[in-house]
C-alpha cells in the first residue's frame, strides 16, 4: 500500500469515528496548531530562507501571523458557526423547526502552493479542522525545506491520523488523485487547476480553486502618486513578485508614466537599499526554470528599471518595464516575478475595456483620488476581489470572502468563509406527526376546493418576521379550525 | 413584410446554431443589459406572467408527458416556480445591495463590503421528471442575479420542452434568454462551448461528463443529483398519520421524484402496523384501483416502464401490494416489497418509481449503519414521536436535506437551501440560495489615503520594533470580528 492510500484510509478511518465532530476538539487542534506555529517559528522561517530566501520578519507578516488571525478568529466563533441557523418559514411549517445545519464534510485534499507555503497550505486546514473535516495535506513539493518541515513537524501538533501530511510532487498528487475526497482545495495554476477538477469529476467530488492572472493596476492621473508608487511597489517586489495577488501590470495615463518609474525608484530604494541582491529583506525566484521563464517575459520591452540579474542565485532586481505593448511577451501569461510592466491607456474607459478584454483577474487595483471613477471601474469589470489604493491587504481581511471567478478560480474562503465552504449546509424539517388535519387538503383525491386551500396556504408569502409567533400561531388554529369544521370534517 | 421572406428569415433564426446563440447571449451581457435592476425584475415579472397566462396549456403538457394529476401540477410545478417568483421578486432589491463587513479600529476609514455580481452567460439543463419546475425555478435565480441563460429543458418529457421553447421567446428577453432542444448529442456539443456556471439537474453518470466537460473551461457547476433516500420508522408513534404522509411523497408523482423516501428502514413488529397502515392510506388516496384514479400518475417512458418491470422481476423480496401495471399507458401500480436485504436488485440504484422496499433492522443502531454504509442521500426521512430518535439519526448520518414526520416538503421552503452532498449533488438552490449560486461574491476594500505611517510599519527595511507593533496591533482585534492585520 502506497503511502498515499494509507493516509487516506487512516484519515477517513479516523473521520468515521466521529471524533471530530465534537466542537472541543476541533478548539484544541486549532490551539494546537497556534502553538505549533508559535514554537516553531525558527524551523519555519529557517526552511522558508533555504526555499525562498524570505527574510526572518518576512516570514511572521506574511507567513505566520495571518494564520495566527485566523486560527484565533476560528477558536472564538465557532460555537457560533457551527450552530443551527434558523431559516425561513411559511405559513404551512409555523409550528414546526426549520434551520440550516452546518456539518463537515468528511476527508477533505488541501493541495498547497509554494509562494506563502505556509500561509496557504494551512489556512485552508484551519477551515477544514473548524468545520470538523479530516485533512490530507499536500504541500508543494517546490518547497523542498518546508515541505519537510511540514511534514516532520506538524504531526506532533495535530492529530497525526486525522490530517496526515503526505509530501511528494506530481506523482505523489496523481497517486493522492485516485482517491476519493469529499473535497478537494487546491492553490496554484489554471493549467493544474483543470487536473484536479477533471479527476474530481470522476468522484463527483466538489473543489475550491485558488488560481491566479494577471490583477491590473490602474493609476488615475487624479491621486497621491508617491504613495501609490509606494504601496505598489510594496506589493509586487514582496517575495520578489510571487504572489498571487500581486499587481501584475500597470495602466496609467503616457503623461504620468515617467513620474511613476520616479516614484517606485525612490520606494525600491528605500525598501532594498541601492543594492536589493545584498539586502536581505529582498527575496529570490523559487528556481532555475521560473528565473528563465521570467527572464524571457523581458526580452521584448524596454527596461526602465532593474534588470540585473544572477542565475546562480535566481536574482532578478526590482524592475520596471515602460511603455509595453499588449503583444508582448510579458503580457501573454502572469508574471509572477518582480518585472512590472506599465501600458499606456488613454482613459479608465479604454483600462476598463482592456480590462474586459481579458480573462477575470484575481484582484482588481484601482489607485484613484476620485470615488466615483473607483465605482464606475468595480461596477464595469469582473474580479475575484478588488482593492482600491492600496495592494494585497484585502487578503487580510476575514470578513471578506477571498476567491477567484473566471480563469481565477471557483470558491472563496477566509475567516467564516472557510468554514462554509468546507462543511455542508444542511437544510432540515423537524415536523410532528400531529395536526395531520392540516394534511388533508394535499392528500387524494383531489378535488378544486381542496386545491384552492391548498394554493391559499402554499402561495400566501406571509411576513412571519412582523407578524409575533402567538398572533401567527393563534391565526392558524383558527383557519385550521375552520377549515377542519366546514370541509373535512370526516 | 412579405411572407416569403419572413419565412425565410425565421427558417434562418431557427437554424441559428448552438454557437451564434451563445455569442448573441454573451454580446448581450457584455452590453449590460441584465445588469439594471429594473431589467432583472421586469423579466421575472414576465416569467410570472407566462405561468399564470398559460396554465391550461401548461397543465395539457405535464398530462401528456407524464399523466401527471393536475393537483400535482399546479401544487408541485406551478405553485412552486410561482412562489420562489415572488419571493425572489420581492427580495430581489434587498439582495443586490452591497453588504458592508465588520470592520476595526486599523479599518475604520476604509470601506469594506461584499458585491453580488452576475456571472455572465450560464446554461441549466433540467431533468424530465418536474419538466417545469426543474428548468424555471434555477432560472430565476440567474435571472435575478443578472446573468443571460441557456435552458436546456430534457428532452424526454417532450411536450413541456416543445411548450417552453414556444413561450420562453415570448416572454423573456431574445437578446438574453434561448431555449436549445435536443437529446443527449445537442447536449454534448453545447457542452463543449464555455459557460459561466452550468446547472444540471439529473444522473450520476452524466453528471461526471459534465464536470469534465466543465473542467476544460474552468466552469463551476451546480449537479443536482439523486439517489436513495431513506426512510426510517422507529420508536413510538402514530402509525396512521406516518403512513399517510409516507404514501404521499413515496407515490406522488409516480415516486418519480428526486426526493422520494426510495425505501424503508423499520423493525419486524412495526412493520406489522405498516402494512395495514399503508394499505389504508393508498385506499383513501387512490381508491381501489390506483389505475381509474385521476390523482396517480403514469411512469414517463416505456424504457423507464420496462426498467421498473424488471426490477421486480429480480427481486428476492415479496410482492405484498400492487406489483401490476399495463405498459400500453404506462400505469404501474404503487407497489410494496418486503423480505428483502442490502443486496437485492431493488437496493442497487435509485428506483424513482412507485415500488417500495421495506427492510427490517433490529435496532436503531443497526439502521444508522445501514444508511452509513451507502452513498449520502439527496433527502433523509425519520418518522418517530420520539425527538431523541429523531436527534440521534440527524446527528450520525449526512445527507443532501432532512425532514422529520414528513416527506418531500422540506423542500418547498424557500429558507432551506435544497441541494445533495456527496454523490447526490453539490450546491444548492432554492429562494436566495438560487441568487447566490448565480452570482460572485466580490470582495471589496476601498482604502484611504491617510495614516500612511502605520502603514509604514509594514514596509522594509523589516525591524523587529516595527513587528511587534504589527503584531500588537493584530492581537489587540482578535476578540473582534474581521480580523485585518494593520497591513
Amino acid at each position: 500500500m502506497s503511502q498515499e492510500q494509507r493516509a487516506v484510509e487512516r484519515a477517513r478511518k479516523a473521520f468515521c469515528t466521529g471524533r471530530t465532530k465534537p466542537l472541543q476538539y476541533r478548539i484544541d487542534q486549532l490551539k494546537n496548531l497556534q502553538r505549533f506555529i508559535v514554537e516553531r517559528q525558527k524551523e519555519i522561517a529557517d526552511a522558508l530562507k533555504k526555499d525562498l530566501n524570505k527574510s526572518e520578519f518576512g516570514t511572521p507578516l506574511y507567513e505566520t501571523m495571518g494564520l495566527e488571525g485566523e486560527i484565533s478568529l476560528a477558536v472564538s466563533k465557532l460555537a457560533e458557526w457551527a450552530a443551527p441557523r434558523p431559516a425561513t418559514k411559511n405559513l404551512l411549517t409555523v409550528s414546526d423547526e426549520v434551520y440550516i445545519q452546518p456539518e463537515p464534510l468528511g476527508v477533505v485534499l488541501i493541495i498547497g502552493a509554494w509562494n506563502y507555503p505556509w500561509a496557504v497550505t494551512l489556512q485552508p486546514l484551519i477551515g477544514a479542522i473548524a468545520a470538523g473535516n479530516a485533512a490530507v495535506i499536500k504541500p508543494s513539493e517546490v518547497c523542498v525545506h518546508t515541505s519537510k518541515v511540514m511534514g516532520a513537524l506538524l504531526p506532533l501538533y495535530i492529530d497525526k491520523e486525522v490530517y496526515p501530511v503526505v509530501t511528494g510532487g506530481v506523482q505523489e498528487t496523481q497517486e493522492l488523485l485516485q482517491h476519493r475526497f469529499d473535497y478537494i482545495f487546491y492553490t496554484g495554476n489554471c493549467t493544474v487547476g483543470k487536473v484536479i477538477m477533471e479527476a474530481a469529476a470522476k468522484h463527483l467530488t466538489p473543489v475550491t480553486l485558488e488560481l491566479g492572472g494577471k490583477s491590473p493596476c490602474y493609476i488615475d492621473k487624479n491621486c497621491d502618486i508617491t504613495i501609490a508608487c509606494r504601496r505598489i511597489a510594496w506589493g509586487k517586489y514582496t517575495n520578489c513578485g510571487q504572489t498571487c495577488i500581486a499587481p501584475d501590470y500597470i495602466l496609467c495615463d503616457p503623461s504620468i508614466q515617467d513620474r511613476i518609474i520616479e516614484e517606485i525608484k525612490k520606494s525600491v530604494k528605500e525598501f532594498y537599499t541601492e543594492d536589493p541582491k545584498t539586502c536581505s529583506d529582498y527575496g529570490r525566484i523559487i528556481n532555475k526554470r521560473h528565473f528563465k521563464r521570467v527572464m524571457t517575459l523581458l526580452e521584448d520591452s524596454t527596461i526602465a528599471m532593474g534588470g540585473q540579474n544572477d542565475e546562480s542565485e535566481c536574482y532578478i532586481a526590482p524592475t520596471v518595464l515602460k511603455d509595453v505593448k499588449p503583444g508582448a511577451k510579458v503580457m501573454q501569461e502572469e508574471i509572477f516575478g518582480p518585472v512590472l510592466p506599465i501600458l499606456c491607456i488613454g482613459n479608465v474607459d479604454e483600462a476598463i475595456d482592456f480590462i474586459n478584454q481579458r480573462e477575470k483577474p484575481l484582484a482588481l487595483y484601482i489607485f484613484s483620488s476620485d470615488n466615483k471613477l473607483i465605482k464606475h471601474m468595480i461596477t464595469e469589470t469582473s474580479s475575484g476581489g478588488v482593492l482600491a489604493n492600496d495592494c494585497l491587504v484585502h487578503f487580510s481581511v476575514s470578513s471578506l470572502p477571498f476567491g477567484g471567478v473566471g480563469n481565477s478560480g471557483m470558491g472563496s474562503y477566509h475567516g467564516k468563509f472557510s468554514f462554509d465552504q468546507l462543511s455542508h449546509l444542511r437544510g432540515c424539517l423537524i415536523k410532528q406527526l400531529k395536526m395531520e388535519g392540516m394534511n388533508k387538503m394535499r392528500y387524494p383525491p383531489h378535488t378544486a376546493k381542496k386545491l384552492s386551500w391548498a394554493r391559499f396556504f402554499i402561495l400566501n408569502q406571509v411576513e412571519l418576521s412582523k407578524l409575533g409567533r402567538w398572533a401567527l400561531f393563534a391565526l392558524l388554529a383558527v383557519v385550521v379550525a375552520v377549515i377542519l369544521q366546514r370541509y373535512f370534517a370526516d | 413584410m412579405p411572407s416569403v421572406h419572413y419565412a425565410r428569415l425565421k427558417y434562418l433564426f431557427e437554424m441559428e446554431s448552438q454557437r451564434q446563440i451563445i455569442e448573441r447571449l454573451r454580446a448581450a451581457f457584455q452590453s449590460g443589459v441584465t445588469a439594471p435592476l429594473q431589467f432583472r425584475l421586469t423579466q421575472l415579472k414576465s416569467l410570472l406572467s407566462l405561468l399564470e397566462d398559460n396554465e391550461p396549456q401548461i397543465l395539457e403538457a405535464l398530462q401528456k408527458d407524464l399523466a401527471k394529476p393536475k393537483f400535482e401540477a399546479v401544487l408541485s410545478e406551478i405553485d412552486m416556480v410561482v412562489n420562489d417568483l415572488c419571493y425572489t421578486i420581492n427580495s430581489l432589491p434587498t439582495w443586490i445591495q452591497p453588504s458592508y463587513v465588520g470592520k476595526n479600529l486599523a479599518t475604520k476609514l476604509d470601506d469594506c463590503f461584499v458585491r453580488r455580481e452576475p456571472l455572465g452567460v450560464v446554461l441549466i439543463i433540467g431533468a424530465w421528471n418536474y419538466p417545469l419546475q426543474l428548468i424555471l425555478a434555477p432560472l430565476i435565480g440567474a435571472i435575478a442575479a443578472g446573468n443571460c441563460a441557456i435552458l436546456k429543458p430534457s428532452e424526454i418529457s417532450r411536450a413541456t420542452e416543445r411548450l417552453l421553447a414556444q413561450l420562453i421567446p415570448k416572454y423573456l428577453s431574445q437578446e438574453c434568454f434561448a431555449v436549445i432542444c435536443g437529446g443527449a448529442e445537442e447536449t454534448k456539443s453545447l457542452l463543449e462551448n464555455r459557460f459561466d456556471h452550468i446547472f444540471y439537474t439529473g444522473s450520476q453518470a452524466v453528471a461526471r461528463s459534465i464536470l469534465q466537460a466543465a473542467a476544460v473551461h474552468l466552469t463551476p457547476v451546480t449537479l443536482e443529483l439523486g439517489g436513495k433516500c431513506p426512510c426510517l420508522i422507529y420508536g413510538r408513534l402514530d402509525m396512521l398519520a406516518a403512513a399517510k404522509r409516507l404514501v404521499w411523497s413515496k407515490f406522488f408523482n409516480a415516486g418519480q421524484s428526486c426526493v422520494a423516501p426510495d425505501y424503508v428502514l423499520c423493525t419486524p413488529e412495526m412493520r406489522e402496523e405498516l402494512l395495514p397502515a399503508i394499505a389504508k392510506a393508498l385506499s383513501i388516496f387512490y381508491g381501489s384501483q390506483p389505475k381509474q384514479s385521476e390523482d396517480f400518475s403514469r411512469i414517463v417512458t416505456d424504457r423507464h416502464w420496462d426498467r421498473l418491470m424488471a426490477l421486480l422481476g429480480k427481486t428476492q423480496g415479496r410482492v405484498v401490494m400492487g406489483g401490476e401495471g399495463s405498459k400500453e399507458d404506462k400505469y404501474f401500480a404503487p407497489t410494496v416489497v418486503v423480505d428483502l436485504d442490502g443486496s437485492d436488485a431493488l437496493m442497487q440504484e435509485e428506483i424513482f418509481g412507485p415500488i417500495m422496499p421495506i427492510l427490517t433492522i433490529e435496532s436503531l443502531e443497526q439502521g444508522i449503519t445501514f444508511i452509513n454504509q451507502r452513498e449520502k442521500p439527496l433527502a433523509l426521512y425519520v418518522f418517530s414521536d420520539e425527538s431523541q430518535v429523531v436527534n440521534m439519526v440527524l446527528e450520525r448520518t449526512s445527507s443532501g436535506g432532512f425532514c422529520s414526520n414528513d416527506g418531500i416538503v422540506h423542500m418547498t421552503l424557500p429558507g432551506l437551501p435544497f441541494g445533495g452532498v456527496g454523490a447526490s449533488g453539490m450546491g444548492s438552490y432554492h429562494g436566495r440560495w438560487t441568487f447566490e449560486t448565480f452570482s460572485h461574491r466580490r470582495g471589496c476594500m476601498l482604502r484611504g489615503w491617510g495614516l500612511e505611517r502605520i502603514s509604514m510599519l509594514r514596509y522594509p527595511p523589516y525591524t523587529e520594533s516595527n513587528l511587534s507593533w504589527l503584531r500588537w496591533a493584530t492581537s489587540a482585534k482578535k476578540k473582534s470580528w474581521g480580523v485585518c492585520s494593520v497591513m
